[in-house]
């Protein structure tokens, strides 16, 4: 069975016949698709399956990373912190020095980036590109993954440089579209209902799993994964944890994430919150490796609730996976969360730890509710935001960039 | 004269930010007054081919922000009920909805006041449409297929079709009159199908049981 038929019965076979027409004219392209880190985080995750999905469908597809040292990957932590809000300046060495990053990449990939028919940047590691192919031959498109709403408006003019010479933008909500000279496409991010980190797990391997990490399958138990990140709001998390533990004492918590290659901020956010959990054993840190996706998968299976407290969130994948097996979530009230919590049907915002609490007590309380929300949340994401129709969208989008005429999006492309 | 044959089409949407956006009514007005008529289109009709989280409630979302966002119920129905397949343009329902705000307006002086909700963003769409290759000669050869058809056949031949075709129906129903009296009865039955409401995928199944409901009673 090839990869694309084995979609056929989680997402329909008219999705997947869908996907093999629209790919008819694009047979051959050339598609480059460059990001900052092959593991860890949402984009490595989608780019993992999209890339060997595309190429079934026919497209010459690559995906190359940017390399550079810790100093380049300070300056881009500090350029995601910035666009998604925190008022700090970058320094004049280090924009010099991913600025200079990116000069040795583009030297690197020189003759596959010259020669491409579409070209996708991810996020603003790799951004700077762009400016070291005048002569290129394709469209360039800039996938940004991040909430940039509300940035620090500094390192936005910066960066904005280097963005307005792209073809066109791909933003995943609306909210994050920014004034630019082309077409802003809007395309919400997605899981991979397949990747081992979201199959079906048989009981066993759950309860297994479980026991492993030193979990009682008998006591309420709340997930949060994430990246030991500020923006996810670890702290916080255990704020709600302990002020919700009153009315529930036996609750459990977890808070499960890896590391990425290009997150040097973790380990300082990761060692605040085991100093924080240090407390009381109910509160269960784990650092994981990149490829505890199979542990991931249990524990957000065995959670009664999952929650998602971040202060600022791209899209907030992680969600999309817990809703995917039937949790209801409490999310924190920003950026894509929005678009998958919704109040009293997939589960519930929040603004504050306080809120938090509230609303892991009601889920603890009304259980039946509690599943209602998490059999819709599963139906939500099997119609939107399965990577089946991430890589439709990207199809349609593609095919629009080859069809726009004198550089304006037409509203309706015939090909026949 | 021989019917020509059915050519099934698909076709795939993708949403873009016009980068306009309104949080009062007076504003959501005067965007609306210039906003492209690609807008128009993508938020009465283009939407319906992006998944939604339940049935809508209002057959277009500018109706649905009034009613949720602006709280003013009166004019969110006498904007949902507008029908854009009565309309001879995209312009010219653009004119009816500003009428209907702004006597609404007048009214209701009040409405023009800040109000909490969320903003009002005002996005469009492009649609690549491309032949499948699928050519049906009989409507019974049709009929066989029709529960397989993809959600994008779908809007783009019963839902679409109303903005292209001469009389303002499918193109189901339209390439049936070819075929004279044959089809009339199915041809009434589908123009009993209201769109609006449900996902496109209970749409297929609504006109999937429609052509076998037809072609089962003629079979006896």
């Amino acid at each position: 069975m090839s990869l694309l038929d084995s979609y056929t019965d989680v997402a329909g076979s008219d999705v997947v016949a869908h996907l093999r027409q629209l790919a008819t004219p694009l047979q051959g392209l050339k598609v480059v698709h460059i990001n900052s880190t092959r593991s860890g985080g949402g984009v490595a995750e989608i780019l993992n399956k999209m890339i060997p999905l595309s190429q079934e469908l026919g497209l010459d597809v690559h995906w190359e990373v940017i390399t550079g040292d810790s100093r380049f990957f300070e300056c881009t932590k500090g350029m995601h912190n910035t666009l998604q809000g925190i008022r700090v300046p970058i320094s004049e060495n280090l924009l010099k020095i991913y600025e200079e990053t990116n000069a040795t990449n583009a030297e690197r990939l020189g003759g596959l980036l010259q020669d491409a028919d579409i070209v996708f940047i991810h996020d603003p590691q790799p951004a700077a590109l762009l400016q070291y192919f005048p002569e290129r031959r394709g469209k360039w498109v800039w996938r940004c993954h991040i909430d940039v709403g509300r940035p620090f408006r500094p390192v936005w003019r910066y960066l904005r440089e280097f963005i307005t010479r792209y073809d066109a933008s791909i933003f995943s909500l609306p909210d994050f579209a920014q004034e630019l000279p082309h077409p802003q496409y809007l395309i919400p991010p997605s899981i991979d209902p397949l990747a081992e980190k979201n199959v079906d797990l048989p009981p066993e391997t759950v309860a297994g799993i479980l026991a492993d990490f030193k979990l009682d399958p008998e006591r309420p138990l709340l997930v949060q994964v994430s990246r030991f990140d500020r923006f996810k709001d670890p702290l916080g998390v255990i704020r709600a944890w302990q002020l919700a533990k009153r009315f529930a004492p036996g609750l459990q918590l977890v808070l499960a994430g890896g590391g990425a290659a290009d997150d040097p901020e973790g380990e300082a956010v990761l060692h605040e919150v085991r100093a924080a959990a240090r407390q009381d054993d109910s509160i269960h840190v784990l650092l994981l490796p990149a490829d505890a996706h199979t542990q991931i998968n249990a524990l957000q299976r065995g959670a009664d609730i999952v929650i998602q407290k971040s202060l600022r969130e791209g899209f907030g994948l992680t969600v999309t996976e817990a809703m995917w097996k039937s949790k209801p979530v409490i999310g924190g009230n920003v950026g894509g969360i929005r678009l998958q919590v919704v109040n009293y049907h997939t589960g519930f915002l929040v603004d504050t730890p306080e809120g938090a609490a509230l609303r892991v007590r009601y889920l603890l309380h009304q259980k039946e509710r509690a599943q209602e929300m998490g059999n819709k949340g599963r139906m939500l994401v099997h119609e939107n935001f399965l990577i089946t129709r991430h890589l439709r969208e990207y199809l349609t989008l593609i095919l629009a960039l080859l069809h726009e005429k004198n550089h304006e999006p037409s509203d309706r492309i015939n090909l026949g | 004269m021989p019917v020509p044959y059915f050519a099934l089409k698909d076709c795939a949407l993708v949403t873009l930010a016009t980068g306009k956006r309104a949080i009062q009514l007076i504003e959501f007005r005067n965007q609306l007054a210039e906003i492209e008529v690609g807008s128009i289109y993508h938020h009465f009709w283009g939407t319906l081919l992006q998944a939604r989280f339940e049935e809508r409630e209002y057959n277009n979302d500018f109706a649905s922000w009034i009613r949720h966002q602006v709280h003013d119920s009166i004019l969110g129905e006498q904007l949902a009920v507008l029908d854009p397949i009565l309309f001879d343009t995209l312009e010219d329902l653009r004119e009816t909805m500003l009428d209907l705000i702004d006597t609404r307006m007048e009214a209701e002086p009040l409405l023009a006041s800040p109000h909490p909700g969320e903003p009002f963003v005002f996005e469009r769409s492009q649609i690549v449409v491309f032949d499948t290759g699928r050519h049906f000669e009989n409507p019974a050869d049709l009929n066989a297929v029709f529960s397989e058809m993809t959600t994008g056949s779908i809007f783009y031949h019963f839902v679409d079709a109303r903005r292209r075709t001469s009389d303002r129906r499918d193109d189901f129903s339209d390439w049936l009159a070819g075929f004279g009296e044959d089809y009339c009865d199915l041809q009434d039955s589908l123009a009993q199908v209201d769109p609006y409401f449900g996902s496109l995928a209970e749409l297929r199944d609504d006109l999937n049981y429609l052509f076998n409901a037809h072609f089962s009673a003629e079979a006896t």
